[in-house]
């Protein structure tokens, strides 16, 4: 990651494509759990939003730059802004095959949907970075502006309850 | 399996689609989509900032964009609109309402091709007169080079820039042959002007409006012959009493 960041500082053109190839996955993966309608759009923005970042900063910036950190922290500001807004506006009538699911999911990727839904919002963005996206506690903290051990503890919760849904279920 | 196990089998990969997009609105790729033309098919590439090129299809397309843009290719849709404004700028030979993106190209040369896309359909005009447009007479060679690089041909219509001495000149997209055709779709008669220029012709008068003109002027297409008067040269003309017309300005 260091290696990229010193690329990416000396040639981002070049470079970006890599990083797409390398945070692709992690980022639409959790996007596709905490905003499941919009993960595609969402995973686009993010990655322009961040290239346009990029281009705007000074070399030494993006040497310094915790790359997955830094890319979660445009992902959730775009996600919450796009709930907000989806909140504001009247939501237009949507019909079942308006967005065709033709690309492969996880087997049981809807009773997973079902099951977050369940947990309070911060429980359920903490489980997610930490257990589909794969950031660390410290990572964790960062980007969601809270202590380490309140995320900790928000995971700790949230697997808790998730364990009980799916006891629930049986 | 545990629950942390279970959630990790969540990673799922984004739709191929999500990558394309991220090129596109990057500007790190521009998209391509094939148009019919008067020359037969072409290549359309297109970014943000508006349409980039206009290159014939064959198998050495991909290569030259990538040689002088340095970007890649993916084919796409344009723009909502951009469709029709592309098949339009084709058939009328100007951009019209389509962005144009030049940015590959020089300031002299922006503006030696603005001024390219001023020049009507169907009618011609010559290096030199591009040269005296822009404000450097005697640049013709230089825009003779714009030309040769013209990104945009068909939309930014170097089809119609000739040589000074009447000949068709050459063409980028596809050579002589293609350039007269083209101008014979406008109704240009590309024929009757080398004839012209073969009997060192270049200006047309009319000697009951005192003017003279470039011959594929619509002023000059209006003259009957009974009543015009042939120049070899612009001081030709102003020595026999006539006034350089105001649309064509020869």
């Amino acid at each position: 990651m260091n290696d990229l960041c010193q690329r990416l500082s000396r040639d981002l053109d070049g470079t970006f494509p890599e990083l797409v190839g390398l945070l692709r996955q992690d980022i639409y993966s959790g996007l596709r759990r905490l905003y499941p309608a919009e993960a595609e759009d969402l995973t686009q923005e993010t990655l322009i939003r961040a290239y346009r970042a990029l281009a705007g900063y000074e070399p030494e910036r993006i040497r310094q730059l915790q790359l997955r950190g830094w890319i979660w922290t445009i992902a959730l500001n775009l996600g919450r802004n796009h709930a907000r807004d989806r909140a504001r506006r009247p939501q237009p009538v949507e019909y079942e095959d308006r967005h065709p699911k033709i690309d492969p999911e996880p087997p049981d990727s809807v009773a997973w949907d079902r099951r977050l839904r369940g947990l309070p919002p911060h429980q359920r963005q903490a489980v997610v970075l930490r257990h589909v996206v794969g950031l660390s506690y410290p990572e964790i903290a960062e980007v969601v502006a809270r202590p380490e051990g309140t995320v900790k503890a928000d995971v700790h919760r949230g697997l808790q309850k998730l364990r009980q849904i799916m006891e629930g279920e049986q | 399996m545990t629950i942390e196990d279970r959630l990790h089998g969540l990673r799922t990969a984004p739709p191929a689609r999500v990558d394309r997009a991220v090129l596109l609105g990057t500007g790190l790729a521009d998209g391509f989509g094939l148009f019919q033309s008067p020359i037969g098919q072409v290549i359309v590439t297109f970014n943000t900032d508006g349409v980039s090129s206009v290159d014939l299809p064959d198998e050495e397309a991909f290569t030259r964009f990538h040689q002088r843009f340095g970007r890649q290719l993916i084919e796409a849709r344009p723009p909502r609109g951009w469709d029709r404004w592309i098949n339009l700028a084709i058939e009328r030979g100007t951009p019209g309402e389509l962005p144009i993106d030049l940015r590959v190209v020089t300031d002299f040369q922006r503006q030696v091709l603005e001024v390219t896309t001023t020049i009507p359909r169907g009618q011609v005009r010559t290096y030199g007169w591009l040269a005296r447009r822009v404000g450097k007479t005697g640049a013709t060679r230089a825009v003779g080079s714009t030309m040769a690089r013209n990104p945009l041909p068909l939309i930014v219509p170097c089809h119609r820039v000739v040589r000074s001495d009447g000949l068709i000149g050459n063409y980028s997209l596809g050579g002589n042959d293609r350039k007269r055709q083209l101008l014979e779709h406008e109704g240009a008669d590309p024929g009757g002007l080398e004839e012209l220029a073969g009997r060192g012709i270049r200006f047309l008068g009319s000697d009951t409006t005192g003017v003279f003109c470039l011959p594929t002027c619509r002023h000059a297409r209006r003259i009957s012959d009974n009543h015009r008067v042939e120049f070899r040269s612009a001081d030709e003309a102003a020595g026999s009493g006539f006034r350089p017309c105001l649309v064509c300005s020869p």
